[in-house]
C-alpha cells in the first residue's frame, strides 16, 4: 500500500497535478507517525510512512495548506473524508486546491497498548494472521491484533470515503457501529456516579491543549481558550477549570459539527476518553433530530444550525435532565 | 471614570408597596461609578424626567440606570429625556422592578434584596454600553392580506382607498370566505351575498388591488417595511387570463360525483368547477384529485368544449416574490370537527347538522335551491331542535374553552327564519346562556322568542338518537322547569364552535407572531393595541384574532388597515440600532450565523487581512446588513467562534449583567 502510495503521489507531482503531499513520516519512534508535508520525489522516497501506526487525521493541515499557491495531494482515510467534508462545509478548507486519494481506513494500533502488556522498545510491527508480531529491542513478542487496536477503529462508524478525487483500494460502507455502547452506560449512571466518573477523568487533565490542537471541527482563527482576558488561556491546570469547564466547552463548541473521528481521545496523553463528550452530543442530536452525520456531505442543513416547526421544544432538555 | 446616576421609581404604590425603594437607592447609590441615586414617586412624570435630565447636565453622568417598570413601557420615555439632556439614548438602563419583582413578590425584605440585584446588574451593563446611532430603512409601499374574506377585502379595500398597492392572497379559488356561504345576516336579516359581493367586485375592480386566488404564503423574510413574502400560486390547471368562466366545462365535465365544499357536501360538483355564481376570479379551477385527464390521462372533455383554450393540464404550481412595507393577517375561522360528539349522532344521521351546513339548506343557491328540505328524505322537517354550545364554553379535550360568540345571535336568526318561512314549523333553542350584547342583538333575540314563539329551553341535551322511523329523539333537560324532556325531531341543528384556520399555526411560524393555546394570533396589547401583532408590521384582521362576528370583523378589518396605512405613508422607518456586528479577526466565515439568521442580513466577503511576519492573507468573513439586522441575536450563539456580537446587548454585557446577579 506505502509503496503504491509513494509512485502515485510521484505520478502526480511530475505531471503537475500537485506540487506538494501530505501524508506521514516516522517521529522519534517506530510508532510516532505524524503528518508531514514533502515536497519532492526524493523526499517521498525518504521519509513517507503508511503503516499499522499510521493512524493520524491530515485534514486538519488542509486548513492552511489549501490556502497556499498551488494544488496539495491528500491521501485520506474514510473517517478523514468526513472532517474534510465538513470543513469544506464550514468553508475552512479550499476544496479546488487539494487532491483527494481515498486510502482504506483502519484498524490502526496503539502503541499504548502494546506498551501496557509490558512491550517496550517497539521497533515495528507485522499483522500475521491478526497475531501482532512486534520487533523491540529486545526480541520479538508476541499479542492478539485486536487487543492492540486504537478505541476508535475498535468502533469504526464507516469504511465510506465521502468525498475523493481517486481512490487507492477499495472503498467500503457505512457500518453499523457500537459506538453508543458507552455512551449508554453513562447515561444509565446516577447522576452522582457519572459526576464521580468524568471528575475522575478531567482530574487527570494536564491541559496539553492536544485535544484541541488537534481537533478538526477546533480550527478557530481565534480559540476562546486563547483568550487573554479570559483567565483561562493556555495556563496550567492549577484550579478546577479543567475538571469543570474546559472539556464540556469545547464539546458544546463542537457540538453538531464533530464527525466522531476520535483523534481527541487518541492523542490525549492521560487516556481521558474525551470522545465520549462528543458520542454524547451526536446521540442526542440522533435522537432529538434525526439522524445526522457532521461531514456527511457538504450541503445538508445541520440539525443545531436549522430551524424546523416539528423540532422538539427546548424543554426537552429539562424534562430529560428529570428522568 | 464612569458617571452613572440610578434612578428609582414608587410607581406610586405599585412598587413601593412591596420594595423598599429608599434602601434600593442607597444600595445602589454605592455601587462602583454611581454618582448620585435617587427616588422618586413618578419618575415617568414630567417633574420626573427632569429630574434625570437635570442630574445628568449636572453630574455631567456618563449613563443612566432606571428602576422602574418594563422597558416595554417607558425605555423610550427614559432614552427620550437622556437625548433631551445631551446624553446618548443608548446609555439608558431599565431595571424591571416592577413586573419581575414588585407585582410578583409579596416579602417586602426579599423583593427589596432582588431589586437591589437587579439593579446591580443593570449598572454592571451600563458600564458597557456604548452610544449607539439608529439608521433608516426605506418602507416598501404595498401591502399584503393574507386570507380573502370579509375581514382581508376590508382591509384591502380600505388600503387601496388610501392609494397604496395590496395584493390579496386567498388559498381557494373565490374570494369571499365564509360570508359567502352565510344565508342571511343579523340583526337585520338582509342576504350575506347581497351585500358581499359588491365589496368582492369592488376588490376586483379595484386598480390597486391584486386577488391571488388558490394560492398560499409558502416563505416570508424581512422585517416591517421590508418585507419578502414568497407566494405559491397552486395550479388550477385553468389560464386565469383567458378562462370568461362561461361555466361550460363545469357543465359537461363528467366527473359529477365530487362532495361541493361550498355547499359543505350537501350536493355534489363537478371535477372541473366554479365555486358558485358570483366567484370572484370567475375562473373554473380543476380538482386534480377527480380530474380523470389528471388522474389517469383520459378524458379531455373540458379542453375541447373550452372555446378560448384555457384548460392546460400540464400547469404547475408558480412562485411569485413580492416586497410588502405590511403584512394583514385576515385567516378567518372554521366550524369545528364534531366527529368526536357522538351523543349528537352527528355522523350517524345525515338531519343532525351544524349551522353552517343550515345556512346552505336554506340559501338559494344551495342544494334544495332555499327550500329547508331534510337531507336525508327531502321532506320539510315540522320539528327541528337546536342545540347551542357544541364544543364551546367546554372544559374537556372535544372542544374549545372559550365562547365562540356568534352562535346565539345566528340561532335566533335561524329559528326566526324558519319560523317566519314555515310556521308550522316548531323550533327548540336549548341553550346555556344567551349571550346577546350589541346594538339591536337582545331586541333581535326578543324578537325570537316574543314574535316567533321559539321555544327556548335553558339546559343541554344529552343524547340525540336517531329511530327507524325517521325521527330523531332528542333527549334533554329543561332545567329551569326540572324535568327531562324527549322531542321527536325531524332536524336537529348544532351550533359548532369556531376554531382558527388551520393554516394559521405554520403561517404564525413564518410571520413570527404569537398565538394563544388555542391557535388565535396574539394581538400586541389586549386592550390598547388590538390589531398589531406584538410583530412590528404585521397587523391581525378578522377571526384570526379571536370569535367576531361581521360587524366587528369589519370594523377590526377597517381598523387594521388603518394601521397598515399609518406603515406606509412613511417614507423610512428608523432602525435599531441594536444590530449584530462580526469581529473580522475572530471571524471564521463557516457560514454559521449566515443560516440562522431570519433576515438574510448577513454576507460573506473575502479580504485580505495582515497576518505575522509580513504576511497577507485572503480570509473569508461575515459582514452584517445594518439596515436589514433586526438584533434577534440568532448569530451570536451559532457562532462558534464568538466572532458575532449584538450592539447594546454584547456577550460582555450579558456577562457582566450575569456577573452582578450571582456575586
Amino acid at each position: 500500500m506505502q509503496e503504491a502510495m509513494i509512485n502515485r503521489a510521484k505520478q502526480l507531482l511530475a505531471d503537475g497535478t500537485v506540487n506538494r503531499v501530505i501524508g506521514w513520516k516516522r517521529g522519534e519512534f517506530a510508532y510516532d507517525i505524524t503528518p508531514a508535508v514533502f515536497q519532492s520525489a526524493e523526499e517521498l522516497d525518504a521519509d513517507f510512512v503508511f503503516d499499522d501506526f499510521t493512524s493520524a487525521n491530515v485534514s486538519k493541515y488542509l486548513v492552511k495548506e489549501s490556502k497556499k499557491e498551488g494544488k496539495i495531494l491528500a491521501f485520506l482515510k474514510p473517517c478523514d473524508t468526513y472532517s474534510f467534508n465538513q470543513l469544506t462545509k464550514e468553508h475552512r478548507v479550499v476544496r479546488e486546491n487539494v487532491y483527494i486519494i481515498g486510502i482504506p481506513g483502519g484498524p490502526k494500533l496503539d502503541a499504548e497498548k502494546i506498551k501496557a502488556k509490558g512491550i517496550t522498545g517497539i521497533l515495528g510491527v507485522k499483522n500475521e494472521n491478526y497475531t501482532l508480531k512486534i520487533d523491540t529491542i529486545y526480541g520479538e513478542e508476541t499479542m492478539p491484533f485486536y487487543e492492540a487496536v486504537l478505541d476508535k477503529c475498535a468502533s469504526c462508524k464507516s469504511k465510506k470515503h465521502v468525498v475523493f478525487d481517486e481512490l487507492i483500494g477499495e472503498d467500503g460502507d457505512v457500518l453499523e457501529s457500537n459506538r453508543f455502547e458507552m455512551v449508554e452506560k453513562l447515561e444509565n449512571m446516577t447522576a452522582q456516579e457519572r459526576y464521580d466518573f468524568w471528575r475522575d477523568q478531567f482530574s487527570k487533565c494536564i491541559r496539553c491543549n492536544a485535544c484541541r490542537n488537534v481537533c478538526p471541527a477546533c480550527t478557530c482563527e481565534k480559540c476562546v481558550f486563547d483568550n487573554p482576558n479570559s483567565g483561562v488561556e493556555n495556563k496550567a491546570p492549577a484550579d478546577s477549570f479543567e475538571e469543570n469547564m474546559f472539556h464540556i466547552i469545547r464539546a458544546f463548541h463542537v457540538a453538531g459539527r464533530c464527525t466522531d473521528c476520535g483523534e481527541c481521545s487518541r492523542v490525549c496523553p492521560q487516556n481521558i476518553p474525551l470522545h465520549l463528550l462528543n458520542r454524547k452530543f451526536i446521540k442526542d442530536i440522533n435522537s432529538l433530530y434525526g439522524e445526522y452525520q457532521a461531514g456527511e456531505d457538504t450541503t445538508s442543513r445541520a440539525p443545531l444550525n436549522d430551524y424546523k416547526q416539528d423540532d422538539c421544544e427546548a424543554s426537552i432538555v429539562h424534562e430529560r435532565g428529570v428522568e | 471614570m464612569q458617571r452613572i446616576g440610578v434612578f428609582v421609581c414608587h410607581c406610586g404604590t405599585n412598587i413601593a408597596a412591596t420594595v423598599d425603594v429608599k434602601s434600593v437607592a442607597e444600595a445602589l447609590g454605592h455601587e462602583p461609578g454611581v454618582v448620585i441615586s435617587q427616588d422618586y414617586q413618578y419618575m415617568c412624570s414630567e417633574s420626573g424626567q427632569n429630574l434625570v435630565k437635570n442630574a445628568i447636565k449636572e453630574h455631567n453622568l456618563t449613563g443612566v440606570v432606571v428602576c422602574s417598570c418594563s422597558p416595554r413601557m417607558h425605555e423610550n420615555t427614559f432614552r427620550k429625556a437622556a437625548a433631551s439632556a445631551g446624553l446618548n439614548p443608548y446609555l439608558v438602563e431599565i431595571a424591571n422592578i416592577r413586573e419581575q419583582c414588585s407585582w410578583i413578590h409579596k416579602d417586602i425584605a426579599s423583593a427589596t434584596e432582588k431589586a437591589i440585584i437587579l439593579g446591580k446588574a443593570a449598572v454592571a451593563k451600563v458600564h458597557l454600553n456604548a452610544p449607539l446611532t439608529a439608521g433608516e430603512s426605506p418602507v416598501a409601499k404595498r401591502a399584503l392580506v393574507i386570507g380573502g374574506g370579509i375581514a382581508g377585502i376590508q382591509t384591502a379595500l380600505d388600503i387601496a382607498e388610501a392609494g397604496f398597492e395590496v395584493d390579496i392572497v386567498e388559498k381557494n379559488p373565490t374570494i369571499g370566505g365564509k360570508m359567502a356561504q352565510i344565508d342571511k345576516t343579523f340583526p337585520t336579516l338582509d342576504c350575506a351575498a347581497c351585500i358581499l359581493t359588491p365589496k368582492m367586485v369592488e376588490a376586483s375592480q379595484n386598480e390597486k388591488i391584486t386577488i391571488h386566488s388558490f394560492s398560499e404564503v409558502t416563505d416570508v423574510k424581512g422585517f416591517v417595511g421590508n418585507f419578502t413574502v414568497t407566494i405559491k400560486k397552486k395550479a388550477r390547471f385553468v389560464d386565469e387570463t383567458k378562462c370568461t368562466g362561461c361555466g361550460l366545462c363545469t357543465e359537461k365535465c363528467p366527473m359529477k360525483k365530487v362532495p361541493n365544499e361550498f355547499n359543505m357536501g350537501l350536493d355534489n360538483r363537478t371535477a372541473i368547477y366554479i365555486p358558485f355564481a358570483q366567484a370572484v376570479p370567475k375562473v373554473a379551477t380543476i380538482d386534480p384529485n377527480h380530474c380523470m385527464m389528471l388522474q389517469k390521462g383520459k378524458c379531455g372533455i373540458c379542453s375541447s368544449v373550452c372555446s378560448v383554450g384555457a384548460i392546460d393540464y400540464k400547469q404547475e404550481d408558480r412562485f411569485i416574490e413580492q416586497k410588502y412595507g405590511a403584512i394583514v393577517v385576515a385567516t378567518g375561522f372554521n366550524p369545528i370537527n364534531l366527529d368526536k360528539y357522538d351523543e349528537f349522532a352527528y355522523n350517524q344521521c345525515p338531519d343532525v347538522v351544524t349551522s353552517l351546513e343550515l345556512e346552505r339548506l336554506m340559501n338559494a343557491a344551495g342544494p334544495n335551491g332555499g327550500t329547508l328540505l331534510r337531507p336525508s328524505d327531502k321532506t320539510h322537517p315540522h320539528k327541528i331542535v337546536f342545540v347551542q354550545c357544541v364544543g364551546s364554553r367546554c372544559d374537556d379535550s372535544k372542544g374549545k374553552p372559550y365562547c365562540s360568540k356568534i352562535c346565539c345571535m345566528y340561532t335566533a336568526k335561524h329559528a326566526m327564519l324558519i319560523r317566519e318561512k314555515y310556521p308550522d314549523t316548531e323550533v327548540y333553542v336549548f341553550y346555556i346562556d344567551v349571550r346577546t350584547p350589541g346594538k339591536n342583538f337582545d331586541e333581535f333575540y326578543r324578537r325570537a322568542v316574543e314574535q316567533y314563539n321559539v321555544h327556548y329551553i335553558k339546559g343541554m341535551v344529552g343524547k340525540v338518537t336517531p329511530r327507524s322511523d325517521g325521527k330523531i329523539d332528542v333527549q334533554a333537560s329543561d332545567l329551569l322547569a326540572n324535568e327531562q324532556l324527549h322531542i321527536d325531531a325531524d332536524m336537529v341543528v348544532l351550533a359548532a364552535a369556531i376554531e382558527p384556520d388551520k393554516t394559521a399555526r405554520p403561517l404564525a411560524t413564518m410571520l413570527t407572531t404569537q398565538m394563544d393555546t388555542n391557535d388565535f394570533f396574539t394581538e400586541a396589547h389586549p386592550k390598547l393595541r388590538p390589531v398589531e401583532s406584538a410583530t412590528a408590521g404585521i397587523f391581525l384582521s378578522g377571526a384570526c384574532q379571536g370569535p367576531k362576528d361581521i360587524p366587528e370583523t369589519v370594523a377590526q378589518a377597517s381598523a387594521a388597515a388603518a394601521k397598515a396605512i399609518g406603515l406606509l405613508v412613511k417614507n423610512s422607518i428608523t432602525c435599531n440600532p441594536c444590530v449584530a456586528h462580526s469581529d473580522e479577526l475572530m471571524c471564521n466565515g463557516c457560514s454559521s450565523c449566515e443560516k440562522v439568521c431570519p433576515y438574510g442580513a448577513i454576507t460573506y466577503e473575502d479580504k485580505e487581512f495582515r497576518m505575522p511576519d509580513r504576511t497577507t492573507a485572503i480570509r473569508r468573513v461575515a459582514s452584517v446588513n445594518p439596515a436589514v439586522c433586526q438584533g434577534c441575536g440568532a448569530c451570536t450563539v451559532a457562532c462558534p467562534s464568538g466572532a458575532m456580537d449584538l450592539n447594546g446587548f454584547s456577550n460582555s454585557q450579558i456577562m457582566a449583567e450575569v456577573d452582578a446577579i450571582c456575586k
